[in-house]
């Protein structure tokens, strides 16, 4: 028996796609994949319409996506986040159906229940062996962990490998595995690794970044979470990075190991876990190369998927166990709803990803964003998109000061014991608009273009068109 | 009012005016001087004023670094920025006691023509030069509006023809000099910014060895330098202790009417308790030590 087929379009034809089907693609090849256009520009090719895709996320290397929903092979969209330049074709209403925007937990759970099933997945493999044994910790096209691609290689009805770097089987250390894979095209590129992972990650320069980061170490150092066992969840903004270092030096001087670091991890993370603050890294995706190198080499870098990372519909997810979480926002109002979904202006530039998932489930829920961007405040009356519910997060770090959900009593004398800078977000709100005035509201559009689908389902609200 | 940090920011950078009481500084020095370029000097000096006039600094306090007098812009920085009260104007370049004066006797103008309290906004000369180290008492002493003397290592060792180092061994005579003079006159004195912002330990090093040599704060040209200088410069927990059992024994002597008390052998005597008292009002200001007096 052999997997290997001759072309991307001989896996399409063997694996049966009709019109009206679902097909789905993982992001770890980020800005640099090349396979969903491949795919896509073979099956416009071939006629087949009406398609929905459904991608972990959408990068503005998809661009040509937005060609094929205008001539109608793709008629709905599934995803967890889309970047800016594509996000703005959504926006002006490219497409009859709205975007389906789910959690990166949201996204597995529907998968593995049947509520979003997938007729062929499309998964880019960095290496993979003519039986379709895959990783992503191997070859040019390396991109780390696969944590995205799990759920759509064990759920479709049918499962194309796609790789630019064939190996002998049985491929060692594979992270899918061969009893999910139906078939395997060779091609000769998957990705730009330039686009794949970034170069170090560097913590940001900006003082304002820097107050803002100290401040978030800060507050975890004063919540009490931040003793031996600790577990930590960080984006890979330049203040959220900056925020992991204070945190590593807190930790170093006071003698604390935690128990794991999770998430997109980056360089940063990887130097805690050298540096002894942490036992593990739990890693759905990697950010940049000295990521990837980690978890290639170090077996304390573990590799999980997206299921295990954050699907309410799992036994258990590691999002539960999460102690604190430093998560960004496009937009924060005075109920601490976050928007990651759309820029102030409503053009959707972004999405979820883990945001909802993580905040829902960590004890600790931090958004950190500065006062005001590009002369707009960030804290608003009311969001113009909410990613996530207000409930779930705990505090906002500014360099203006630090407001805490009023749900949270504890947290916020625990703070105020430690003499941090507090602020109601109310008070936050005014002061910033003293600087910025108050922004004009910015009128909705009349048609629907994307639902922000909660973890647990049920739409969580809906963006407009921009008009 | 305590300054244990001042933090220079560019008085042609909106982002960072508007952001000047975020960066942890005690006082913020808004720089119309070395950081704008002549081309710049007129829209720097709006913004400067506008930020003092409409912005809510909270706590941080705001200092002025105005052109130096040789140049044809003082006199219409003071003109602008006295009305707004900042605490301090930093006069760069004083070399002598006369160019502290035609300062001090301008803002006098200024603050009679406009009607302004007088003395409300205090002078700080900014000693970068040979002549002014050497004249550095004449220049503490010069008028009542001199409230502290300000270390300036860059120019001064261009002045001096000596390469600037970490180490800053060729500025230990200005150094101590400059807190001899201005102690000797009965104000403060600033040490020098530490330039390079990426040497995280040398910073502590040399924020150390200002407080050791006697500096009241220090300046600093980067915000990632402010919470080192603010930590060097705060009293410690065993000072504060220490500065407790002293106002203590002091409180015992004086009930057993005794004249003179030693503590842990060593007699206690006026300095000492003055220096308890620093300690106890700068650890009270911060919040920091026993909460218990």
């Amino acid at each position: 028996m052999n997997k290997i087929v001759k072309s991307i379009k001989e896996a399409i034809l063997l694996s049966n796609l009709k019109d009206g089907m679902t097909i789905s693609f993982h992001h770890h090849l980020r800005n640099g994949d090349y396979v969903l256009n491949m795919v896509m520009d073979e099956i416009a090719a071939m006629g087949i319409k009406d398609l929905t895709v459904n991608a972990s996320s959408l990068f503005d290397a998809h661009m040509p996506l937005a060609g094929h929903i205008k001539n109608g092979v793709v008629t709905t969209v599934q995803t967890d986040y889309i970047a800016a330049g594509l996000g703005r074709e959504f926006s002006e209403g490219i497409m009859k159906n709205p975007v389906q925007f789910r959690t990166h937990g949201g996204r597995p759970a529907d998968i593995s229940t049947g509520k979003t099933p997938i007729d062929v997945a499309f998964i880019a493999a960095p290496a993979a062996d003519p039986m379709g044994n895959c990783s992503g910790k191997y070859g040019k096209s390396a991109c780390g962990s696969m944590g995205y691609a799990f759920a759509d290689a064990m759920f479709a009805k049918k499962t194309v490998v796609i790789t630019d770097n064939l190996v002998e089987y049985p491929l060692q250390d594979y992270s899918i595995s061969e009893d999910y894979i139906d078939y395997v095209a060779v091609v000769d590129a998957i990705g730009d690794p330039k686009g794949i992972v970034s170069g170090t990650t560097k913590i940001t320069r900006d003082p304002v970044g820097l107050v803002m980061a100290a401040n978030a170490a800060k507050v975890i150092e004063a919540s009490g979470l931040l003793k031996d066992g600790f577990s930590f969840q960080t984006g890979a903004g330049g203040a959220s990075l900056a925020a992991a270092k204070f945190l590593k030096d807190i930790m170093l001087q006071k003698g604390i190991c935690g128990s794991f670091g999770l998430g997109g991890i980056t360089g940063y993370m990887v130097d805690m876990l050298k540096a002894g603050c942490f036992k593990n890294l739990l890693d759905v995706q990697c950010f940049d190369l000295d990521a990837v190198e980690s978890i290639k080499n170090d077996p304390r870098h573990m590799e999980i998927s997206s299921m295990q990372y954050a699907s309410p519909a799992s036994r258990s997810a590691v999002v539960n166990s999460l102690d604190v979480v430093i998560l960004g926002a496009t937009e924060i109002d005075t109920d601490f709803n976050v928007n990651v979904h759309t820029d102030s202006n409503g053009y959707i530039m972004g999405g979820s990803g883990g945001h909802s998932d993580t905040a829902a489930g960590a004890k600790l829920s931090m958004i950190i964003a500065p006062m005001m961007r590009a002369r707009l405040p960030i804290v608003t009356d009311r969001v113009t998109c909410v990613s996530t519910p207000g409930k779930d997060i705990d505090v906002l770090v500014t360099q203006g000061g630090i407001a805490v959900n009023p749900k949270n009593a504890e947290l916020r004398q625990r703070l105020k014991d430690a003499k941090l800078p507090i602020i109601d977000i109310e008070e936050l709100k005014a002061k910033t608009e003293k600087i910025t005035g108050t922004p004009r509201k910015i009128p909705k559009g009349d048609k629907v273009v994307a639902e922000v689908i909660c973890r647990g389902g049920g739409v969580l609200d809906r963006i407009y068109n921009v008009k | 009012m305590m300054r244990r940090s001042m933090l220079f920011l560019p008085g042609n950078n909106p982002n960072m005016l508007i952001n000047a009481s975020c960066l942890g500084a005690d006082a913020v020095i808004f720089d119309l001087e070395d950081a704008v370029s002549p081309a710049e000097k007129d829209a720097a000096r709006i913004l400067v004023r506008n930020t003092m006039r409409y912005m809510d600094l909270g706590g941080c306090e705001v200092i002025v670094r105005i052109n130096s007098v040789d140049t044809p812009y003082w006199k219409m920085d003071i003109d602008a920025l006295l009305p707004h009260k900042p605490a301090l104007i930093l006069l760069p370049k004083t070399a002598s006691k006369e160019d502290a004066l035609i300062a001090d006797n301008y803002m006098s103008e200024v603050e009679e023509r406009l009607g302004l309290e007088t003395g409300v906004t205090g002078l700080m000369p900014l000693i970068e030069t040979a002549a002014g180290v050497e004249n550095a008492y004449a220049i503490a002493s010069a008028s009542p509006r001199v409230k502290a003397l300000f270390l300036g290592a860059e120019d001064l060792t261009a002045d001096l023809q000596c390469k600037r180092t970490k180490e800053g061994r060729e500025i230990e005579y200005a150094r101590c000099r400059l807190v001899v003079a201005a102690r000797a006159a009965g104000i403060d004195v600033y040490d020098t910014p530490f330039t390079d912002v990426n040497d995280d330990e040398g910073i502590w090093e040399d924020a150390r060895l200002a407080k050791n040599l006697g500096f009241t704060g220090k300046a600093s040209i980067s915000p990632r330098h402010v919470e080192v200088i603010n930590s060097v410069f705060s009293p410690t927990v065993s000072e504060i202790d220490y500065a407790y059992e002293v106002m203590e024994a002091i409180r015992r002597a004086k009930e057993q009417g005794k004249g003179a008390i030693a503590l842990y052998g060593k007699m206690i005597d006026a300095p000492i308790v003055a220096r308890a008292e620093r300690t106890i009002s700068m650890a009270q200001a911060l919040g920091i030590g026993r909460g218990d007096n």
